[in-house]
């Protein structure tokens, strides 16, 4: 691990400002995912700002009869919560879906927002990495990509996003709530918030340098069956081939989003539209134009078979 | 590491010897080895912490992970390095009674806290129930993975009794139990070179139908 500076931040202001004008300063929260990269020096920051101080830490209601989850709420609090489990189903399954008991105890809601792809060649230092090194070439195209993306990918970077939390904020359409250095606050719809890969892999996120993120808020409660399927090559504790993270009502309506096959959590507003006709239907609008490797095809059919999956698994609710 | 300690140095003096006799260079080989892991410049920060029901003071580095602190600072080397990035479990202790990978924490980030290790959780003497039961059921062959699993196994049973769901529970909103399934779901962050996971099963079996 490369020597960086250590402080703990007492406020996000002074937090915010500082990670955005020192240069290589970074927040960790958790740091289930930084201090790994860390540690195969793929991540070096210079300076870290503890952000475990400062709050950040309580699921609430909003006027809006949704909820704001903290951005330091852990992973398994933001699982156990009864709101959650009640009336956002598909958020619990999901991060019950993800890690361990262990790592779901310090992961963090920002911090799994934030966590960087999977892909066997960005962390072998060894190898090109155009999402590690910018202009070093990608080693997973024409390598070993089995688990790497099928759809939005470019001739750059096929990486995936790995968070299984992600696809079902994603379904229930949240949203990022961030402050930056000079105390400006915004909030990104989570369809922006991650990035295709394009001409630039190495950038994840529409996030600003120092923007510090302070929750992320859901949507009223969309009701109807909520339904995570995970499908994965043992069966906890591996990292998502692909994933389904749907809200299906009573008349066969709902929507859909698709993990483990593009760069961010996958939805296409053309497969809602199609979730009454099944599985076919909409997993040939969300797969359109899918350009998958020799290695990953088998993620096309899997995507349709999981749907199917999801589908029964409602109606029998 | 500014402060190492008696084991750190003798297994350097050993491995320093054994590449003496190598290569035929003396004192350059230690220097450069403890250049690469303290940097030349890195400032020490101050941690305060409690361990196993003891207030400790230690100045670390700031790259010391909590493993690395509780294993070469504190000598309390039950807590076990199997994979160091988050995917064995060996390393589990617990943090205000909530278990976490200590691998994958810096022991800057726990100022403040109260930790938990196998060697607080009983003793030869007096032995935690999950550690009683993991001897009567053989939850173990060459007892590497077993400091973590055992410190897993209590905090699973917590989290169970507090309500936290698991990814096998068939209804969200209920009262999850203690069942075989349950264990071995919430267990599946403890990996065991060695296959006890039968035995291990046996084991928290035994204390949660005792504590039910
Ligand atoms: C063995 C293993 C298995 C795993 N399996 C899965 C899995 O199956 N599914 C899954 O989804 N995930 C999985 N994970 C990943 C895990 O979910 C992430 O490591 C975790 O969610 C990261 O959260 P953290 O709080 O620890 O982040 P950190 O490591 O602390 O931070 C990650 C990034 O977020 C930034 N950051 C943190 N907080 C903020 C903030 N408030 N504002 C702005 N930036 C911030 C940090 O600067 C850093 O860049 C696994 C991890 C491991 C090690
Ligand atoms: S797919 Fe992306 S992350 Fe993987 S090697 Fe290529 S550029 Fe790097
Ligand atoms: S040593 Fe920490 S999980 Fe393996
Ligand atoms: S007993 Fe040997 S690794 Fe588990």
């Amino acid at each position: 691990m490369k020597a960086f500076t250590f402080e703990r931040a007492t406020s996000v202001q002074d937090a915010a400002a500082k990670a955005g004008s020192v240069q290589g300063a970074r927040f960790i929260a958790g740091g289930t995912n930084l201090l790994d990269l860390m540690k195969i020096e793929v991540e070096t920051p210079t300076h870290l700002i503890d952000v475990n101080g400062l709050g950040f830490d309580k699921i609430e209601k909003t006027r809006e009869g949704g909820v704001r989850i903290g951005a330091l709420v852990s992973n398994t609090a933001l699982a156990a919560d009864m709101r959650i489990r009640r009336d956002y189903g598909v958020l619990s399954r999901a991060l019950l879906a993800g890690a361990s008991g262990q790592l779901r105890n310090k992961a963090t809601t920002a911090g799994n927002l934030l966590q960087r792809t999977r892909c066997p060649y960005f962390y072998d230092t060894n190898q090109a990495c155009n999402k590690r090194k910018p202009g070093s070439g990608c080693a997973a195209i024409g390598g070993y990509s089995r688990q790497l993306a099928v759809i939005g990918s470019s001739d750059k970077c096929i990486a995936t996003h790995p968070s299984d939390m992600a696809v079902a904020m994603r379904v229930l359409d949240a949203t990022v709530e961030t402050v930056d250095g000079a105390g400006q606050t915004r909030t990104i719809p989570i369809a922006d918030f991650h990035r295709l890969p394009g001409d630039t892999p190495h950038i994840d996120t529409n996030l600003k340098a120092g923007e510090f993120i302070t929750a992320v808020t859901l949507p009223r409660p969309l009701g109807g069956e909520h339904v995570y399927e995970k499908v994965r090559d043992r069966a906890s504790y591996a990292f998502a081939l692909v994933s389904v993270a749907a809200v299906i009502q009573r008349d066969g309506t709902g929507r859909v989003a698709v993990g483990g096959v593009a760069h961010k959590p996958w939805r296409i507003e053309a497969a809602d539209a199609a979730m009454p006709q099944g599985p076919q239907a909409i997993a040939s609008r969300l797969l359109a134009g899918a350009r998958p490797t020799h290695e990953n095809a088998f993620k096309v059919p899997l995507v349709e078979r999981t749907l199917a999956a999801v589908i029964s698994e409602a109606r029998a609710a | 590491m500014s402060n190492p300690s008696e084991l750190e140095l003798s297994r350097r003096g050993v491995l320093t010897v054994g590449a003496v006799t190598a290569i035929g260079v003396s004192a350059p080989v230690l220097a450069a080895s403890e250049n690469a892991t303290t940097g030349a410049s890195t400032p020490t920060i101050p941690v305060s912490f409690e361990v196993n029901g003891k207030a400790e003071h230690l100045s670390l580095d700031p790259r010391t992970t909590l493993l690395d602190a509780l294993r070469e600072h504190l000598h309390l080397t039950g807590t076990k390095k199997g994979c160091d990035h988050g995917q064995c479990g060996a390393c589990t202790v617990l943090v205000g009674g909530v278990r976490i990978n200590s691998c994958l924490t810096l022991a800057a980030m726990h100022e403040g806290d109260t930790i938990t290790t196998i060697e607080g959780l009983g003793s030869p003497e007096k032995l935690h129930p999950m550690q009683a039961a993991f001897v009567k059921h053989d939850g173990y062959q060459c007892g590497y993975c077993t400091p973590g699993q055992i410190c897993s196994a209590v905090a699973v049973l917590d989290e169970i009794k507090r309500g936290v769901p698991s990814h096998v529970s068939a209804n969200l909103t209920d009262r999850p139990r203690a069942t075989g399934a349950e264990m071995r779901e919430r267990m599946s962050g403890n990996i065991c070179r060695c296959g006890a996971y039968s035995n291990i099963a046996e084991a928290m079996a035994e204390v949660a139908g005792a504590r039910a």
